[in-house]
């Protein structure tokens, strides 16, 4: 009995020392972040706020991208949800909004929030209450391999409209180079062409127009040519071969490995195909070349005109008040500075662009700054349903199994059904 | 044949009076407490799990929900009309038939002869059962994972084959004409271990004396085996076939790491249709709508079959 009773000592002693230690608060941060370099940095972020502010702990959970997606909506509804998410902003914000999932922090950013660069904080404002914070800027363009390119004699600052990069894709080819490499397996990265065009021939006006329904909506004119001149590039054979079942980390790999003279790629990707490469070293910085998106001949939209994503973080419904707090801290001027300086992101907090000591990061900085329209991914600002839709055509037009005119319809009709 | 039959109605006949008389027996008290002790549990699982879900599945699909929170926007029967107008739900339920036929015209009778082959005891028989189950232990997912490498079309196994006639690898799970292809051969090399295996207890159960017999009057090795072992097999091919069927309606772990529908929805089936085009797309109405589809297909299926293939089981 005892010994029992000793036992019984014991035990109470441990729960007791287990309460005491779930005093502690945790804030739980889910990312897709595969860029192992940026991840050490955000765990050292994690690790010193968590020095400074003791009574705090900051849990990092990870998923993949797809995965992330698919799962969301049911984390975002249980018990166990992470405190801050990830986010593309767009019609996906919109509809967590909408189901009330998440928190609104404006008062809790007032005075904070006047650092960062507006049109990042708008993205992640509704109605005059903001949400989360955006932390990281980016455009999409043309990254291109200097060496492979000057085999086939092909100058990458000489491709300025869409013809000239038609020109170049036939002189590429003709050397026995692969000209684009892309990641179609994963439909995103092929619906950047499509939107980048549309982006480029009928601008922001156009946009607006076929969210109000006007001219057709997404079945009007812009989109159809769109999807023709998209399909111009598709008929060259510009991919490398099985491109519809290359996953996007493997084909910014085969990038890395330089065995593809060009891809349309976000900037990120810049850094990230030293990772994926398979020599984890990829191509040096002067071996990659940049060139923006190329204009079209009697387009209406503006060559500063970007096409890119706005990233941030969220702050799901009943987060401890630390959540918030981490946010802030994550998203200050010191680790934006240290952050931008290590080449991962485009800053949002104004003066921490100072941070960025690369050429390139300064290049896509300076256009971001310049361009007056800055489009959210299509399959991110157009909501998770009609998203879909749009990745799903404009492979299925890269496929050659759909007509631009039947995409743009189907487009259309999508958008219809979802409204 | 005849004589089958005739015992066979007999039993009819024997089990239809039966219940009259244990009512009034008093083996009736004891069969009720049984009854009582072990019906709920069992039916409260069967309720909680496959029962409600279902119902609520009906519910959702007259619905045009997200997923968050509860359902608000009551469609009626639009979401059917949603998916019947969606070319790539015609597109899967090909594909569910393509496998179907394939598991019945290929993987079936592969793994018949392998069981015949294997059934008697001979030296390495066992190793070769075990060597042809073991596709089947593997976890669908990871034979997935595994044959998408196999796969492609730069480092694969089946690009250094083609290297090696020194032609041009393809890209199997990249072409629309291929995918579908590259996934059949996937399901049958899965799954005809099980089907062999199920043959094989068959064939050791069989009455040997009737083989025997059938020796003895003269018949051949081909005739025995078409005329005596393998209508004698016919309830284990029956099963076989149930549960080919019913598995090919359901396949999905193997389709999502392969290629996840495939280029242009190529090698969906229905349940990665539903999958990509109702969760992922936060559309839980109408991805519903496809199961309750694909709930109907089944039953009517398995129903179907019962009454007129199981009729004496």
């Amino acid at each position: 009995m005892r010994l029992l009773g000793k036992l019984g000592l014991a035990a109470a002693a441990c729960l007791l020392g287990v309460n005491w230690a779930a005093a502690d608060t945790t804030v739980k941060w889910l990312h897709i972040e595969a860029n192992p370099a940026q991840v050490k940095i955000w765990e050292e972020v994690a690790r010193s706020y968590e020095a400074s502010h003791p009574g705090t702990k900051v849990e990092m959970q990870f998923l993949e991208n797809e995965a992330y997606k698919a799962k969301l909506p049911t984390i975002l509804q249980s018990k166990d949800r992470p405190n801050i998410i990830y986010s593309w902003a767009g019609g996906v914000l919109k509809a967590q909004i909408e189901a009330g999932v998440l928190d609104d922090i404006t008062d809790q950013v007032k005075g904070y929030s006047d650092g960062l660069t507006p049109a990042a904080l708008a993205a992640f404002t509704s109605n005059g209450r903001i949400y989360g914070l955006p932390t990281a800027l980016s455009q999409v363009g043309f990254l291109c391999n200097k060496e492979l390119m000057a085999k086939a004699k092909v100058d990458p600052a000489g491709i300025k409209s869409w013809d000239d990069l038609l020109a170049a894709v036939k002189t590429l080819k003709a050397a026995g180079v692969t000209p684009i490499v892309v990641g179609g397996a994963d439909k995103w990265p092929l619906h950047f062409y499509w939107t980048h065009l549309a982006v480029r021939i009928g601008g922001k006006p156009a946009f607006d127009a076929a969210l109000r329904g006007e001219n057709g909506g997404f079945a009007g004119e812009t989109f159809q040519k769109s999807g023709e001149l998209f399909k111009q590039l598709v008929d060259l054979q510009p991919f490398q071969n099985g491109f519809l079942g290359f996953k996007n980390p493997q084909a910014v790999g085969y990038f890395g490995d330089g065995k593809a003279a060009m891809t349309l790629a976000i900037s990120t990707v810049y850094h990230l195909q030293r990772a994926l490469a398979a020599d984890k070293a990829g191509l040096s910085e002067d071996k990659i070349c940049w060139f923006d998106f190329p204009v079209v001949a009697g387009g209406k939209g503006a060559p500063t005109d970007t096409l890119g994503g706005i990233t941030g973080w969220l702050i799901t419904k009943g987060s401890p008040k630390e959540a918030v707090d981490f946010l802030k801290y994550f998203v200050s001027k010191d680790v934006q500075t240290k952050l931008a300086a290590g080449n991962f992101i485009i800053p949002v907090v104004q003066g921490a662009d100072a941070g960025l000591n690369n050429s390139f990061m300064k290049l896509i900085a300076a256009n971001l700054a310049k361009s007056n329209y800055h489009q959210n991914f299509y399959d991110q600002s157009l909501g998770p349903s009609v998203g879909r839709v749009v990745n799903d055509v404009t492979a299925e037009i890269a496929g050659g199994s759909m007509s631009p005119q039947d995409a743009a319809k189907a487009i259309e009709a999508a958008w219809k059904q979802g409204n | 044949m005849a004589r089958r039959i005739a015992i066979v109605s007999a039993m009819d006949v024997a089990t239809e009076t039966a219940p009259q008389a244990a009512v009034r027996g008093p083996r009736w008290d004891g069969r009720f407490t049984v009854l009582i002790l072990f019906l709920p549990p069992a039916l409260l699982l069967f309720t909680l799990f496959v029962v409600l879900p279902i119902g609520e599945a009906a519910w959702y699909s007259t619905f045009n929900w997200n997923g968050f929170g509860r359902p608000t926007n009551w469609i009626g029967f639009d979401n059917y009309r949603f998916v019947l107008e969606t070319r790539a739900f015609w597109l899967a339920l090909r594909n569910n038939g393509l496998i179907i036929a394939v598991s019945l015209a290929i993987q079936l009778p592969l793994a018949l002869t392998l069981a015949l082959m294997l059934a008697e005891r001979f030296r390495g028989a066992v190793a070769l059962r075990m060597l042809f189950f073991m596709p089947y232990i593997l976890a669908e997912i990871a034979t997935g994972l595994i044959f998408s490498f196999v796969y492609d079309g730069d480092y694969g196994l089946v690009a250094s084959i083609w290297r090696t006639f020194g032609a041009e690898p393809p890209h199997l799970l990249a072409s629309t004409d291929t995918a579908m292809l590259a996934v059949l051969i996937v399901i049958v090399w899965k799954y005809f271990g099980f089907h062999m295996m199920l043959f094989i207890a068959a064939l050791q159960g069989l009455d040997k004396s009737l083989v025997e017999a059938a020796r003895i009057d003269g018949a051949t090795r081909t005739q025995t085996l078409r005329h005596v072992v393998v209508p004698l097999l016919y309830p284990t091919i029956r099963l076989s076939v149930f549960f080919a069927i019913i598995g090919s309606l359901q396949l999905f772990d193997l389709v999502m790491p392969l290629t996840r529908g495939g280029p242009a929805d190529s090698s969906n089936t229905m349940v990665s249709f539903l999958y990509n085009n109702g969760i992922s797309r936060m559309r839980v109405g109408y991805g519903s709508a496809i199961g309750v589809i694909l709930f109907v297909i089944c039953v009517t299926f398995a129903f179907t079959y019962k009454r007129w293939f199981m009729r004496d089981e």
